[in-house]
């Protein structure tokens, strides 16, 4: 499948990835291109394989096929765990569920890895931590420990967490998923300021709306597949695909009707009067 | 977990403890105004000293057979987690064959296993019963440390290793910053348990001719002999080893309804 904007050496480059978890494949042939800068979503139903996708770019999981390229690191031919974590410095990772580190403060969670990983001193850490920390509104719960945070609050750090590494490519993987509708907003609203930044973003990501508003190229996968991909405003607004055009119709708050069971004995209408008993 | 203790609000102090207060009010009434007369009480008063002496026997036993355990069963445990399969046999065979063994057993194996001096060059270091009894728990006790900290490990979410991995820390370090920290925190509850159960273990010591509070207790049983002061002095040994446990069980309460959230 040959790229439409391939103007520029991409930052992150997958071709023909595939991956099989045992006897089940997962990834059947993805081929993904992120400019430097760009924020990329990967939308599509669950079990199609999107999370798996940024755990290949990060070197979490290692495809039995395909080659994927970040900068100018071949991932797929690293072997050695060095390796990777020379890769993983520049690639940050927020998850679902947040997992900050619970024995940890704020702060000493965003301190941590710089210290241990960079080398950095404690002072100019901590100095970047607070700056990072002010930047997602959590500068007021710096020695909080995770435990006292909320889901909106945790994710928030957990994102600063992953900038306190200064990486060039930031993987957010359905990072919306398990909060409640009020503290989604919070959490956006840190990430569309990251890729007004000029922040390289892939996210994998559940909100529809968000994507269209945020995205530069949208990725639509289906069973370990790309359908189709292109411009947020190509695939929201003239998707081509049939099944983008089903799913995108469901996910965007048509519920998806269903004919009515003739004579279903569970509809409250279909009771006759004399069949309640009270 | 906690949920019905968070639910129902505890009585105040005195009324909590209600019939703990009339037990003790009762015993320091008979201690003051039955007791002194009694020839019983007199002669429990005359070998107390030495039942303290025995029980600072049992507890010195109890504390260096759980130190030893600890170290061992850290090591042990260690070696349980290794990638190596070669590594990872000869743990799991230690835990399985000291965690299925009855303690007697394992007191007396050792004691007649281990010489009484050892000879190292010229001189010669004894060997004394007790430090075999320590051994022979401590064996058991290390085969416990080593399941709890390999529980507590396993313990640990998979996240926590896969977040740290993404911050680009090494398997070592992810080790020693993330996953330790956490698992000693997790290991004190069942850790100040064993201990526990290791000093109530201590009693076995005076089967093999260890001079500690039950072999005294026997001593003395025998030496007065009258019904009512072997029934007392036994009763005292009771109160003695619940005193001592009671206090850290309930610490280890406490404690895992603290780590309880998190």
């Amino acid at each position: 499948m040959p790229s439409t904007e391939t103007v520029a050496e991409p930052l992150v480059r997958l071709r023909d990835m595939h991956l099989s978890f045992g006897n089940n494949p997962v990834l059947k042939g993805i081929d993904l291109d992120v400019q430097r800068g760009q924020a990329v979503s990967i939308i599509g139903p669950s079990g199609s394989g999107k999370s798996t996708i940024l755990r290949c770019i990060t070197g979490l999981l290692q495809p039995q096929r395909g080659t994927i390229r970040v900068g100018s690191t071949d991932v797929h031919t690293l072997s050695k765990e060095a390796e990777r974590i020379e890769l993983r410095k520049r690639v940050g990772f927020v998850f679902q569920q947040y997992n900050l580190f619970p024995h940890l403060s704020v702060l000493e969670n965003l301190v941590i890895a710089p210290r241990k990983v960079l080398g950095r001193d404690r002072v100019t850490a901590e100095k970047e931590a607070r700056a990072l920390l002010a930047k997602v509104r959590m500068e007021h719960k710096a020695d909080a420990y995770p435990g006292q945070l909320s889901g909106g609050q945790q994710q928030r750090v957990a994102i600063a967490r992953a900038l306190a590494m200064r990486p060039e490519l930031i993987l957010f993987d359905e990072v919306t998923s398990a909060l409640d509708p009020e503290t989604v907003g919070e959490v956006l609203t840190v990430i569309r300021e990251l890729t007004e930044e000029g922040m390289t973003c892939v996210l994998v990501t559940h909100e529809m709306r968000f994507a269209e508003e945020i995205s530069d190229v949208v990725y639509f996968t289906e069973n370990g597949l790309i359908v189709e991909h292109g411009s947020a405003e190509q695939i929201f607004q003239r998707p081509t695909s049939e099944r983008t055009q089903e799913f995108l119709r469901h996910a965007l708050g048509d519920p998806g009707r269903r004919a009515p069971v003739a004579n279903d004995p569970y509809l409250l209408t279909n009771l006759s009067r004399y069949s309640l008993s009270v | 977990m906690a949920i019905e203790s968070s639910v129902a609000t505890p009585v105040a102090w005195p009324r909590r403890h209600m019939g703990k207060l009339l037990l003790l009010l009762i015993v320091v009434a008979w201690l003051v105004f039955g007791a002194p007369k009694s020839r019983v009480f007199q002669a429990l008063i005359q070998w107390s000293p030495s039942l303290a002496i025995g029980f600072g026997q049992n507890i010195l036993i109890s504390l260096v057979a759980i130190a030893l355990g600890s170290v061992l069963g850290l090591l042990v445990g260690a070696l349980a987690l290794s990638p190596l399969k070669l590594a990872r046999l000869p743990a799991r065979i230690w835990v399985q064959i000291f965690r299925n063994a009855p303690w007697l057993v394992l007191i007396y194996f050792t004691t007649y296993v281990f010489p009484f001096e050892i000879h190292i060059g010229s001189s010669y270091i004894s060997f004394p019963d007790w430090v075999k009894v320590t051994i022979g728990l401590a064996l058991p006790a290390s085969a416990n440390v080593a399941e709890i900290f390999r529980g507590a490990i396993a313990s640990i979410p998979s996240t926590q290793w896969e977040a740290a991995r993404s911050l680009a820390f090494t398997r070592g370090q992810i080790f020693r910053s993330i996953i330790l920290p956490q698992c000693f925190k997790r290991m004190l509850p069942p850790w100040m348990n064993l201990y526990a159960v290791i000093t109530m273990g201590t009693a076995l010591a005076s089967l093999v001719g260890v001079h500690d509070v039950i072999d005294t207790a026997q001593i003395a049983s025998n030496t007065v002999n009258i019904t009512g002061f072997t029934v007392l002095i036994y009763l005292s040994l009771l109160a003695l080893f619940f005193a001592y446990c009671y206090p850290i069980s309930r610490l280890t309460q406490r404690l895992e309804r603290r780590y309880a959230f998190y």
